[in-house]
């Protein structure tokens, strides 16, 4: 298939709008080209997941945009850094390291974007509508998007998503196109416990097996709750988009694009079915944790990034008492200013919390280097904390979380599984 | 004898290696060690296992979009596969190899191949990838 351009997309391929949009709009139209595009799509939002430092081939490729005139030309967020420009002590980084993070960093903010810093930019101010086409990175920001908001973009990944910001286009194909948006798979959630459904602990880990259960397809949910919140939803995508390639989920009667499951299965039987039982997940559950230990030396939450409803909750768990071990909490520069103005950062700081923002544990040298077990409410941390940090991990709710901060000893409430 | 396959070329190039099959799908970031072609994740059934020079068998990428960062540096550092066999074109890990011809670093061949295919291709055999697209093995 070959792809055709509109005028004005060529003339971008020949270079007339600079060798910066020039070479992002070739690699735009041959990445369509391969996904089997016939043409492509205007955008009206972008989030970048490219400003992670991960060697020196990221900012050669930023810093050649910035050179070559590059500028967005959507409004365009961006992911997390290596580092914490609020708070520069809490990475620890070698002087090449911190200095190409930086830079970076620096890059993307030279391109047009806004320093958002976050893995959650649609509880940070970017929040595109139902039905608008963007182009996203960053796997749980796309699940989110496509699922939650309704917006439409497929799985980008670091570099083509400042491409498609760069000459506001993104291939017509995949989740773009309203008709490859409906679930094939159907999963009944209404014979589990109404309190597990009810209840934080279960989404993680629904989604980390709904991730390595579907892969890349599309599934409706069925039997959740109609008051789903929104961390709820967030924390599922991030769980499927971990253990699996899930841009899109539905939830009956909960998300957007799905008012029953008929509609969301976009009236066609699905291909396949699944009754989740409590035991099936109980295996999903204890492969979330990789150590049998009693004994936590840290705990950290916020991925994706802490909402300003997770931290009243965290806050309500945590009274007045003083964690016995570290506990950091990641969330974005923009959700730490709110809790400023509310007078709450520093009470939080207070009882031995340590907030941390732009960037989080797993991304980046954060942890003490002694290594030991960390304890975390996250499915995305849970599933990439021992390859990344070297820890072992245990998976809990947060209020067990907060229950095992304070004494150091691990601490769950299991009776909702059985 | 040999045996080929016609799979479709999706970025062009000669190479051999010897074929590594993961036995479960892989995000790049948080599984391969960008600095050392090493599988990083202790969850991952070929925890410990080196990518490089292989003809690597990716049947699906999952997890994270940071995969194309990490494909890229692989790539910078020499540590990259000889060839991948993919199962579904991706906006991730090729994009990783179309960035490095960008940059004019060294790029490997992407080829594209049914999961039937996928599953006929032997594990560990020495495979050749022809600049159209077949993979050959003795048989």
């Amino acid at each position: 298939m070959t792809v055709r351009l509109s005028a004005e997309e060529n003339s971008f391929v020949r270079g007339d709008q600079g060798a910066a949009a020039g070479m992002a709009m070739r690699i735009v139209t041959e990445m369509a080209e391969l996904m089997g595009a016939d043409r492509l799509v205007q955008i009206s939002s972008a989030h970048i997941d490219g400003c992670l430092y991960h060697g020196d081939s990221g900012v050669e490729f930023a810093e050649r945009l910035v050179a070559d005139g590059g500028r967005v030309l959507v409004p365009t967020s961006l992911n997390v850094g290596a580092l914490d420009l609020l708070h520069p002590k809490v990475v620890r980084a070698d002087d090449h390291r911190r200095e190409m993070a930086r830079r970076l960093m620096e890059a993307y903010v030279k391109l047009g974007c806004r320093p958002t810093w976050t893995c959650a930019p649609y509880q940070a101010g970017h929040r595109p509508g139902l039905g608008d086409q963007i182009a996203w990175g960053e796997s749980n920001a796309v699940a989110f998007a496509n699922s939650v908001l309704g917006a439409r973009t497929n799985r980008y990944g670091d570099f083509f998503d400042i491409c498609c910001a760069l000459v506001s286009r993104a291939p017509y194909t995949g989740l773009h196109v309203a008709g490859n948006r409906h679930a094939t798979v159907l999963v009944d959630t209404s014979s589990l416990p109404l309190a597990l459904r009810r209840s934080d602990v279960l989404y993680p880990v629904l989604g980390s097996w709904l991730g390595a259960t579907v892969g890349d397809l599309i599934a409706v949910i069925d039997g959740l709750p109609p008051d789903t919140t929104e961390d709820q939803l967030k924390a599922l995508g991030a769980a499927a988009s971990s253990t699996g390639a899930v841009g899109m989920f539905h939830v009956a009667g909960v998300t957007p694009e799905a008012p029953d499951v008929a509609t969301a299965l976009g009236g066609l039987p699905p291909t396949q079915a699944f009754r989740l039982t409590a035991s099936v997940l109980r295996d999903t559950l204890d492969r979330l944790s990789t150590t049998e230990s009693q004994l936590v030396d840290a705990v950290a939450v916020g991925s994706p990034h802490f909402s300003m409803a997770e931290f009243s909750e965290l806050e309500r768990l945590a009274g007045n008492q003083t964690f016995r071990v570290p506990c950091y909490v990641c969330t974005s520069r923009n959700v730490q200013a709110d809790l400023a103005s509310q007078g709450r950062l520093a009470n939080l700081e207070a009882l031995g919390i340590i907030v941390v923002v732009d960037t989080c544990i797993v991304v980046t040298p954060i942890l003490p280097a002694d290594g030991g077990v960390l304890m975390t409410n996250s499915g995305k941390f849970a599933h990439y904390t021992p390859a990344n940090t070297g820890y072992e991990v245990v998976y809990g709710s947060l209020a067990d979380c907060v229950a095992s901060a304070l004494t150091g000893r691990v601490t769950r409430d299991e009776s909702m599984w059985s | 004898m040999e045996r080929a396959l016609q799979g479709r070329l999706l970025l062009s190039g000669e190479a051999a290696g010897p074929v590594l099959k993961l036995a479960a799908p892989i995000s790049f970031w948080g599984g391969v060690d960008p600095e050392t072609g090493k599988i990083s994740d202790p969850r991952h059934p070929n925890h410990g296992m080196c990518i490089e020079g292989s003809v690597l068998v990716v049947p699906l990428t999952v997890g994270s979009s940071s995969s194309s960062a990490v494909m890229l540096e692989l790539l910078r550092n020499g540590k990259t596969p000889a060839a991948l066999l993919l199962g579904n074109t991706d906006a991730i890990l090729l994009l990783g190899v179309i960035v490095a011809r960008e940059l004019g670093y060294p790029t490997v061949p992407v080829v594209q191949l049914t999961s039937t295919q996928l599953a006929a291709v032997p594990d560990g055999v020495e495979v050749r990838i022809t600049s159209d697209g077949r993979v050959v093995w003795p048989g």
